[in-house]
């Protein structure tokens, strides 16, 4: 198997919520998000630092840089206006891995039991699914790199897995 | 070399000869060996003695069937395996074996004596005999019968090596790298689809290792394997695992695969995996895996160097290895013939081919006596002579001297998978043999395991199947054929005869398990008409090899014995795994630190620092006491529970589960689902909710703070976080789907920090920016936002402990900074950390439950004091209506009391029954239970709370706690020990 | 392993699902008003057919959405999921 670029490692803090909602307040979230919400199914998008992932009919986990907790909630707030939603803050809850590299997808199949094909996972495509015994966000956010986000209480073990999993060629 | 190993031929390289032990003795084999292939060259073999009788053993198959040959390879202490088929066992320079169940030496076997004694172990022997006193199972029968009737031993140092797992999806899984397997990769592949291509064998080809005489593609057979297998190894859209067997055939195509990557190496690289367990999703797959060479049933059946036909062949053919120098055949078949003109041929004197049938005629029968081979028609089978070793077979009366006794009762399709996969099988009349019909999943067989035989046959059959899924996956593919000359007309193998039935002797139907014809009989004489009750009574076909060579003919003699037809009579269920895997591929990673999870909380590493002893929690980690130098358990939390009696405690509550309820119906989800009013409490405030299931019996319980008037932050016991979640979106997505409300769990965004004592409030106010900790602002059951050490905070004002108390909530990275702050502005105060033994003997002091402790899953609020909680003017909610049932308010249902003991230094025993009087002899119909009992430092007596029945109207009674020699006297009380008022609470 | 085909995510290993029992029991609107034994017989009575069986499963791991399954007991293959609320089909 050939070495991934990367070893797999921990990302840094970041600001997360998730939002919970119908189209309206979906489409408005979008625009003082600054990046529109996906619609379709398993669906990521990302741009300029903030991205949206599908996890739900009804449910995003919106990403962006460590700290802005306050001033993306209050954006998000007032462009929702009285639209019902739930935006919740979960930057702490959940911690970020990468898992980079050629041999990226091979090392996620020791443990995650979806197909990783192009075909059937493409880049831009996230879901929640399990990896060994945890459960992870699993978003192919390039060709040869995955984001991964899982319970913060869980990120250790999911990084002594990934490192065990290169080990295990 | 030795005088059993042909000159040339075959696939072993003599050029390299490898060194190995047998039992202590050193051998020299070839590389390309098996362990089986190189005791067999020279000259070897008895190599184990069986299961029940101890009797020798050899050699009876060269593949994955083999039922005797079971030996132990050991590399060092921790890597011993024990019961690996010596057939399978691919030979290493160094390797060392040991034949198993003998004592003290396999040539000399003490346990022999129980074949002297078989007269005495009939089928159910074990039922009919050890069956009383019931109490000698565990102490007598179980522990001699085990270690009488034993097959290897394990290892008992940990598995020092590693263990990977792999999830692959393909369009087709092709098991079985035989002419049909390959073929139907070619095809598939051909066609432009994704193929996996397994085989359990070190290197693909099945039955044309064995060297077929044929073309093919104006190739020979052998040369057109090569070519093949380099073409698959060379295309990027198949992948081929060697060593690599298809165990089992899960729902919807899902197939595990064990490979095997360094069994077969001299001196594997550290670290390097030993096996790899593949979870295959194929879209369809094509069975491709051969068929079985069934023994014949008559006496002496098993003795060293009776061999299956086939076997030999392989022997002599694959590995030139000539199973010994003067043979006789013994056939039901044509199909053996072959095997006996390729030993001839290759200078083992074939004595007599022993034709069992009445009219053997045809191509084989005159190819044999061209030979110069005596053919006996019509023959019938007396038994073999001999003893580590056969030396003579008596052929219709007639004793012939031999070494090596060849048998072939037909071949058996292998249908295992195809079974496993739900697919039905169907009796083939003319085949005498069970061969796939109906499919149940996205699969097709192709080849010998479906009964279609014959190198251009089973071409055609896999390539025609391996075409037929491509286009199944939507692939579109040309036929292509396979051009295949000189393969002899006639080469077809039907299937097993019935066996022959003896009188005289041990005739073994199934080796493994030491079953015999006899033990057959028995079954079916005494009254067993179902093939899975004679499997269970005399267990044919339930050893490790599954009954690969015996369960064809276990039913055929039962079907004969009970004058039915095969098909009327059935077979067996066929299991998984086809052949037995290691505990370590099934673990994979998942052992040590990876066996699960181990969840920690934002202030574990401070937990560590200050030498705290944790407990497990499901998969948390939470710190139980904090030890200081020379305290035991006892007196850590008699400390801990006085410093928060008397000044102030900290504690780490960051596993509760956490619940963000927010919608504009917030409000009312929650009233629907909880007892208590919800829609009532303002914002601002904190209510203990007590959540039933819809059976009325209490599921969980926690303090739920209004945030907002449409946000609440609910909590959940540390056990309950995700069962509570996932109740909840259930009643939310399926019978209210209409609210405006949703869930987050927001359980690890938040670290807790429990001050708790009467001096609380001192210790948390220099810390506390934006709050106002006044008694009138911030009562007990409230909560507040502010910032505490600098850190954005939900302060909750609750208490678990019956103390003033706080519950400092933050994000979670702001955790191990707040503890800190905390702990610097108590110091002054004693502030004391303290872990959940603490915490609940705190708890119990005033009563508090725990749910899953005081409650069973069959408490309904009333039972554990919480009626008070229901909302009385609510007209439903989950669980209302089942606590209305007459049968919940019965009278005399168990009620949550508390037990003094009359000695205050007794600490009774969680569990124990309860009795209203003394001395009642065993089995007695308890009162009641103890569900909690602790040492109470500030009482200065032991407390307990149990589940009595009718408990509140015995208050003031006494009662008999059984004890192991006797019973302790308690007294019937509140469950409330300690400030029964609650004034310190409001402090 | 079950290959399920969620509404929302497509077929998915069994793994990600959780079983949440028989399909299209509705909590009746005034339980207030049922007899004990009407109760007891929507708390614990269900149907355990040989065949086809609607069933509810919930994407646990995945969209989290519970949904229903029309699957067949004796084979386990699943003919259709659908989402809640819509109708059996």
């Amino acid at each position: 198997m050939p070495e991934p670029v990367e070893a797999p490692r921990l990302l840094p803090p970041a600001t997360r919520f998730i939002l919970q909602c119908g189209k309206d307040a979906r489409d408005a979230a979008g625009r003082g998000f600054g990046l529109a919400l996906p619609e379709a199914a398993c669906r990521a998008e990302s741009a300029g630092g903030r991205a949206a992932l599908w996890l739900g009919p009804d449910e995003r986990l919106l990403l962006a840089p460590a700290g802005l907790e306050d001033v993306l909630a209050g954006e998000l707030e007032a462009a929702l206006g009285g639209l019902p939603h739930s935006l919740v803050d979960v930057s702490h809850r959940q911690a970020a891995l990468a898992v980079a590299g050629p041999a990226a997808r091979e090392l996620l199949s020791h443990g995650c039991p979806l197909d990783l094909d192009d075909a059937v996972f493409p880049v831009g495509m996230c879901t929640r699914t399990v990896l060994g015994r945890a459960e992870v966000v699993l978003w192919r956010s390039r060709p040869e790199e995955y984001h991964l986000e899982t319970g913060r209480s869980f990120a250790s073990y999911v990084l002594g897995w990934l490192r065990e999993a290169e080990q295990g060629g | 070399m030795s005088a059993f190993r042909t000159a040339s031929g075959g696939r072993v390289d003599r050029a390299r000869r490898l060194r190995f032990t047998f039992d202590g003795r050193a051998w020299e084999g070839l590389a390309g060996d098996t362990l089986a292939s190189a005791l067999l060259a020279n000259g070897v073999h008895l190599v184990g003695r069986s299961f029940k009788y101890h009797r020798p053993r050899g050699i009876l198959t060269a593949g994955a069937e083999e039922p005797n040959a079971l030996v132990t390879v050991r590399r060092d202490a921790a890597r011993e395996t024990p019961n690996l088929k010596a057939t399978q066992v691919e030979l290493y320079d160094g390797l060392v074996a040991e034949s198993q169940n003998r004592w003290p030496s396999l040539g000399f076997d003490v346990g022999r004596v129980n074949d002297l004694l078989s007269p005495l172990f009939p089928a159910g022997f074990y039922y009919k005999t050890f069956m009383w006193p019931r109490s000698a199972w565990a102490r007598l029968y179980e522990p001699v019968i085990r270690r009488a009737a034993g097959l290897g031993r394990a290892p008992e140092a940990p598995d020092p090596d590693r263990y990977a797992q792999r999830h692959a999806h393909c369009d087709v899984l092709v098991v079985g790298a035989g002419p049909a397997g390959i073929a139907a990769a070619r095809a598939a592949a051909d066609a432009g689809a994704c193929v996996i291509l397994c085989d359990e064998q070190s290197e693909p080809g099945g039955a044309l290792l064995d060297g077929a005489p044929a073309q093919i593609d104006g190739l020979a057979a052998g040369d057109w394997l090569a070519r093949a297998v380099a073409a698959l190894a060379a295309d990027p859209k198949v992948r081929m695992l060697a060593r690599t067997t298809a165990f089992g055939y899960f729902p919807h195509n899902h197939l595990g695969l064990v490979e095997r990557c360094t069994d077969h190496i001299a001196a594997p690289a550290a670290d390097s995996v030993r096996e790899r367990l593949w979870q295959v999703r194929a879209r369809e797959v094509v069975l491709a895996a051969g068929a079985i060479e069934q023994p014949l049933v008559f006496p002496g059946n098993d003795r060293p160097g009776v061999m299956l036909a086939g076997a030999a062949r392989s022997y002599l053919k694959r590995y030139g290895v000539r199973a010994g120098t003067r043979a006789v055949l013994v056939t039901a078949t044509d199909a053996a013939y072959q095997a006996a003109l390729d030993l001839h041929a290759a200078g083992v004197a074939i004595a007599a081919i022993a034709d069992l049938r009445p009219a053997a005629a045809g191509v084989w029968v005159e190819a044999a006596r061209r030979a110069g081979i005596e053919v006996l028609a019509g023959a019938a089978i007396g038994g073999t002579r001999g003893g580590r070793r056969v030396s003579g077979v008596t052929i219709s009366g007639r004793t012939i001297a031999c070494d090596l006794v060849l048998m072939s009762g037909g071949y058996a399709p292998s249908v295992h998978l195809f079974s496993q996969s739900r697919g039905r099988l169907t009796w083939s009349d003319s085949m005498r043999c069970f061969v796939p019909s109906q499919s149940a999943e996205r699969e097709r067989s192709a080849g010998a395991c479906r009964g279609v035989y014959g190198l251009a046959a089973a071409l055609a059959d896999g390539a025609a199947a391996g075409l037929a899924a491509a286009r199944a996956c939507g692939f579109t593919g040309i036929e292509r054929g396979y051009a295949v000359a000189g393969e002899s007309a006639t080469h077809q193998a039907p299937g097993a005869t019935p066996p022959a039935v003896a009188d005289r002797g041990k005739a073994f139907v199934d080796f493994q398990n030491d079953v015999t014809i006899r033990d057959l009989v028995l079954a079916a004489q005494e009254g067993f008409r179902s093939i899975e009750h004679v499997k269970r009574y005399t267990t044919v076909g339930m050893a490790t090899d599954q009954g690969k060579t015996s369960n064809l003919n276990a039913l055929g003699l039962v079907a004969a014995r009970l004058g039915k037809p095969v098909p009327d009579v059935g077979h067996t269920t066929f299991r998984m795994p086809y052949t037995p895997v290691t505990f370590g591929a099934l673990a994979g990673a998942a052992r040590g630190e990876l066996f699960d999870p181990v969840r920690t909380t934002p202030m574990h590493e401070v937990a560590v620092a200050r030498g705290a002893v944790f407990e497990d929690v499901g998969q948390w980690k939470r710190a139980r006491y904090f030890p200081r130098a020379g305290e035991d358990m006892h007196a850590a939390v008699a400390r801990e529970c006085l410093a928060v009696r008397n000044a102030c405690g900290v504690f780490d509550a960051s596993t509760l589960g956490k619940i963000a309820v927010v919608g504009p119906d917030a409000a009312e989800f929650l009233n629907r689902l909880y007892v208590n009013d919800f829609a009532g409490l303002g914002v601002g405030r904190c209510r203990y909710g007590v959540l039933l299931r819809e059976d009325g019996f209490v599921y969980d319980d926690g303090v739920i703070a209004r945030l907002a008037a449409d946000r609440f932050h609910v909590t959940t016991t540390t056990g309950g976080a995700a069962r509570v979640l996932a109740m909840m979106e259930d009643y939310r997505q399926t019978e209210w789907p209409g609210l405006a409300v949703w869930l987050t769990s927001t359980t690890e965004q938040w670290a807790v920090i429990a001050v708790q004592g009467p001096l609380a409030r001192r210790v948390i106010e220099p810390l506390a920016a934006g709050i106002d900790l006044a008694p009138s602002a911030l009562p007990h059951m409230a909560v507040a936002h502010g910032r505490i050490a600098g850190a954005p905070a939900m302060l909750f004002r609750v208490s678990f402990t019956g103390e003033l108390g706080y519950e400092i909530n933050v994000p979670a990275a702001r955790g191990v900074a707040v503890w800190e702050a905390v702990c610097a502005a108590g110091r002054a105060h004693g502030i004391t950390p303290y872990g959940t033994e603490t915490m609940h003997v705190l708890r119990a002091e005033k009563g508090y439950i725990i749910v899953g402790q005081e409650t069973d899953g069959t408490a309904v609020p009333d039972d554990v004091g919480l009626a008070w909680a229901i909302g009385r003017k609510k007209p439903d909610f989950v669980g209302k209506r089942s606590i209305e049932r007459a049968g919940i308010r019965r009278a005399g249902r168990k009620q949550l009391v508390g037990l003094r003991t009359r000695d205050p230094k007794i600490v009774l025993e969680e569990g124990a029954q309860l009795a209203d009087r003394p001395g009642i002899p065993a089995p007695m119909k308890p009162v009641g239970h103890v569900t909690s009992s602790y040492a109470s430092a500030v009482l200065g007596h032991s407390i307990a709370l149990a589940m009595i029945a009718g408990g509140r109207a015995r208050i003031g009674q006494t009662l008999f706690v059984r004890v192991p020699g006797g019973d302790v006297e308690a007294k019937v009380t509140i469950p409330v020990f300690y400030d029964p008022e609650g004034a310190r609470l409001h402090a | 392993m079950l290959l399920i085909p969620c509404p929302y995510c497509g077929e998915r290993p069994e793994i990600e699902f959780s079983y949440s029992g028989q399909a299209h029991l509705v909590r009746p609107p005034r339980p207030a008003e049922l007899s004990d034994e009407a109760w007891s017989e929507y708390l614990y009575v269900r149907d355990n057919p040989r065949g086809r069986h609607a069933e509810r499963w919930r994407h646990l791991r995945g969209c989290g959405r519970f949904f229903n399954a029309i699957r067949d007991t004796t084979t386990d293959r699943i003919a259709v999921t659908y989402r809640m609320g819509e109708p059996p089909p």
